[in-house]
């Protein structure tokens, strides 16, 4: 007799513990990744691969905004410019310089296909993320402004 | 008998863990901490590992670079990335390329102040050509977002907060609309006497 109660207590412990730890998993963590980071899913979701995540703040050092959003034709919209694997493999976008020569190539995935499973394209920080954040259960990601 | 012993210590073990995971959130919940809506110092600019849109297990996001690291020399700011990116170019501690390949090519700089007059008591707005042309290409702004003639734009504060406008980078990479004072810089005295 006792011993199924023990039984029952233990497994309610478990069940609170695993809830606990899906509850801290899923994330009421705030967003804090770095402003204008942004975030492109437009294929990598439904290919099996981790979103990509371009972080401006990195490349604005080493280029200006000329080069990329003039020179490269990188329209000013975040998963706006329909880039694949192809077009880069080809120099274009991305590929233009993540070619072996001027910056590191396309065998690294994993340095821009980075993002945490299932983040939405966004632009991170951004005043409309921010204006349309939801408060509770965000998540990391926040609002998608920018499809 | 011996079951029931290893379900005590399984007890033994949650209890305690679930207890402290309970304090911590009491903790975070406290009603009336200092700034509740806003980030921490500490917690800003952090590296891939920790900024909560990179995934921790991918093996790639700890060779990536923490911004903490490349803005250390630059000067700082009150919003966006924290840094005042212009004065960073005009101080020399950052030589970003103009073009891909030639790291000598210089930018083509247009210095041109446009005053924009404003409605209510706003100081008026001076857009400088001066350090957008750093950055940026004519081709990038005229015509698709602004028609290079004088009151041909419509321009609100709602339609910049909602992407368009001064709002394509303005709050997305360049300085948000929070820093009124970077645009809003001319006094309406000024403006009479001119």
């Amino acid at each position: 007799m006792a011993d199924t109660t023990i039984k029952k207590l233990a497994i309610g412990g478990l069940w609170g513990l695993l809830a606990g730890l899906l509850l801290m998993a899923t994330g009421i963590e705030p967003a804090k990744a770095e402003y204008g980071d942004v975030v492109m899913n437009n294929y990598s979701d439904e290919a099996g691969m981790r979103p990509v995540i371009f972080p401006h703040w990195f490349h604005r050092v080493r280029f200006r905004c000329k080069v990329c959003h003039a020179d490269l034709g990188f329209k000013f919209k975040a998963g706006g410019n329909e880039i694949n694997m192809l077009k880069i493999i080809d120099g274009e976008y991305c590929g233009a310089c993540h070619n072996g020569d001027i910056a590191w190539s396309v065998e690294n995935c994993d340095l821009c296909h980075s993002a945490k499973p299932g983040t939405p394209t966004q632009v991170h920080e951004s005043t409309l993320q921010q204006l349309v954040a939801p408060v509770a259960g965000a998540g990391g990601a926040g609002g998608n402004n920018n499809k | 008998m011996k079951s029931s012993r290893l379900l005590f210590s399984i007890i033994a073990l949650t209890v305690p863990i679930v207890l402290h995971l309970a304090s911590g959130v009491a903790t975070a919940q406290n009603a009336n901490t200092f700034n509740r809506l806003m980030k921490p110092p500490e917690e800003r600019n952090p590296p891939p590992m920790k900024d909560g849109i990179h995934d921790p297990d991918n093996s790639g996001t700890r060779i990536l670079q923490p911004p903490r690291e490349a803005f250390e020399p630059m000067p700082k700011a009150n919003s966006g990335n924290r840094i005042d990116w212009v004065k960073a170019l005009e101080e020399n501690k950052i030589n970003p390329r103009y073009d891909r390949l030639d790291p000598a090519k210089e930018p083509i700089i247009m210095d041109l102040n446009i005053v924009r007059e404003v409605k209510g008591s706003m100081p008026d707005v001076v857009y400088p050509h001066k350090q957008h042309t750093e950055w940026l290409d004519c081709s990038n702004c005229h015509p698709a977002i602004f028609i290079p003639q004088k009151g041909a734009n419509q321009i609100s504060m709602a339609s910049i907060l909602l992407g368009e406008k001064c709002g394509v980078c303005h709050g997305k990479v360049a300085f948000p609309v929070s820093d009124c004072r970077k645009c809003h810089a001319k006094t309406k005295t000024d403006t009479a006497a001119k």
